[in-house]
């Protein structure tokens, strides 16, 4: 028991820890693809400190609300990066709450973030938050359509059992897992407000939507809600990792060796994708806002069209 | 069947009716043609590994028919054609890609659910891909009432007989003759439509099929 507590302890503070550096490493790798040197690796760590440091600026009108969503978004991301399995399966909470449960944390974190946009009642909050929840409400049926196909194939909805389905024999080549796939990555890319639907890097008011619904946060609240986007970018890779990359997790019986195993593969995957992500943001533009429902209605096709497929892979 | 053969049947018979979903969401049109190239080789490999899986040589034969004619002399042709008529740059719905889409969608759900009623006791791998082919007919189909240009109809006609194709040799002992008269008629009826794409210019300065119904006297 003290030591399924430790282990799930071990998780929550290494997905906190780790969460920032990938962060930095993104920027760095973008900062390295356009030929200039980029801020060091450890400057979102510096970034919160400093946050944290400094005073908080209230506008006169804000509410109660809009002082406790940030510690609400917090803890809601932290939740759900506990709940996934990162380098080991079948941790003491996994048992709690499946991916449906962990789609919901995070999408009633999205909620109260935008509520937080409109309640200074500033133009830019109300744009920021108006936009975010265009683009939630086309990324969460994608999203929900996907895990429905993933549960179909693996016979749960429990991320532990799905990721130890994953990585058994049994699983094959499959269309519908490549198609679950695209639209994942296409659904995280959205929701974690990157490139094609959102720039991370700007305060240019006519591209901005994750920044601008925020704007009016300041000090130790600012500082929660960059650390929670650095979390939930993490959550998704890891959601990634362990659905579609299981190499190397290790299992409840496994002896502790495996766990140091399943720490550097955890690790590798992060490093792995957050190039690939680099890369990806460096070739491409960012879109127009009115074409974003063409980017996410292809997820949504392509999740439909997944379960569709699922229905002939294996004979009923 | 054992699992591999029949899992890279499967991918590339569903990617087919991926690419058919790609070709409905393309609305320009030499973009439209790169993706039916992408379509006839998709299904010249969904052939070829049918004749590796069936044991079947003369398949082989179908394969470099697909390749041949529909992967690069018909996309090149169609290429000629639309920078002749100088429309390569066109873009052209009568739908939006989005109602498109799900319209495509309830095709693709009809026509499993009619395929793996009807045909319950059949092979397993010809069963699912006549659910496959089917759909990239219907898709076709589709594809040729959502557009009003005349070369995406032709295209939408062309990825129809993809369809055919693919059906035909899902299922075993279809004899080489039918497939290879299938491809030359299909091959005329593209000859005799590209005929008729610049008669139409000639007569009313556009392809687009729209302006044919004011002389029907159906303009709204």
């Amino acid at each position: 028991m003290i030591r399924d507590i430790a282990l799930q302890g071990c998780q929550m503070l290494l997905v906190l820890l780790l969460s920032p550096l990938l962060t930095g490493f993104v920027r760095k790798v973008k900062a390295r693809l356009l030929r200039r040197q980029g801020p060091s690796l450890l400057q979102p760590y510096r970034d919160l400190i400093r946050l944290m440091r400094k005073d908080v600026v209230l506008a006169d009108n804000a509410s109660w609300l809009f002082r406790i969503i940030p510690y609400f978004v917090f803890a809601a991301t932290w939740i759900a990066a506990s709940l996934v399995p990162t380098f080991r399966s079948g941790l003491l909470f996994s048992w709690s709450a499946d991916l449906i449960a962990i789609i919901a944390v995070l999408g009633s974190a999205r909620f109260f973030l935008a509520l937080a946009g409109l309640d200074v009642g500033t133009s830019f909050g109300g744009i920021g938050s108006s936009r975010e929840v265009m683009i939630a409400s086309l990324a969460e049926p994608a999203m929900l359509m996907i895990v429905f196909t993933l549960a179909l194939i693996a016979g749960s909805t429990q991320l532990s059992t799905m990721s130890a389905f994953m990585n058994s024999s049994e699983v094959g080549l499959r269309v519908s897992l490549g198609l679950g796939l695209i639209a994942l990555i296409i659904v995280a890319i959205a929701e974690n407000a990157r490139i094609p639907v959102d720039n991370p890097a700007t305060h240019l008011e006519l591209t901005m939507v994750h920044e601008a619904m925020v704007l009016e946060y300041s000090g130790r609240h600012l500082a929660l809600i960059e650390l929670s986007a650095a979390l939930k970018l993490l959550v998704y890779f890891s959601l990634i990792a362990c659905l579609f990359a299981p190499w190397g997790v290790s299992s409840p019986a496994a002896e502790p060796k495996l766990l140091i195993v399943g720490v550097v593969a955890y690790t590798a995957k992060l490093a792995g994708g957050g190039i690939l992500l680099a890369v990806f943001e460096t070739a491409i533009a960012k879109m127009r806002v009115f074409r974003l429902p063409g980017f996410l209605g292809a997820a949504l096709m392509l999740a439909l069209l997944a379960t569709l497929l699922r229905f002939v892979s294996r004979s009923f | 069947m054992h699992g591999l053969t029949f899992d890279i049947a499967h991918l590339l018979a569903g990617s087919l009716v991926v690419v058919s979903f790609v070709q409905l969401y393309q609305d320009r049109l030499s973009a439209l043609i790169n993706v039916f190239a992408a379509h006839a080789l998709v299904l010249a490999l969904s052939v070829a590994w049918q004749a590796f899986a069936q044991g079947a040589p003369h398949l082989y034969i179908t394969a470099g028919i697909a390749l041949a004619f529909k992967a690069i002399i018909i996309p090149v042709a169609l290429r000629r054609i639309i920078v002749r008529l100088g429309i390569h740059r066109e873009i052209e719905t009568v739908v939006g890609v989005g109602p498109a889409m799900l319209l495509g969608i309830g095709l693709v759900a009809l026509s499993m659910v009619v395929m793996l009623r009807v045909t319950a006791d059949a092979d397993p791998l010809a069963r699912e891909d006549l659910a496959f082919a089917l759909s990239v007919v219907l898709l076709g189909l589709l594809m040729m009432v959502t557009r009003r240009n005349a070369v995406s109809q032709v295209i939408g006609f062309m990825s129809l007989e993809n369809g055919l194709v693919l059906a035909a040799t899902g299922a075993k002992g279809m004899p080489l003759v039918v497939e290879i008269s299938v491809a030359f008629s299909v091959l005329i009826a593209f000859i005799v439509i590209g005929i008729f794409l610049f008669r139409i210019r000639e007569r009313f300065d556009t392809v687009d099929v729209q302006a044919m119904d004011r002389f029907r006297g159906e303009q709204r």
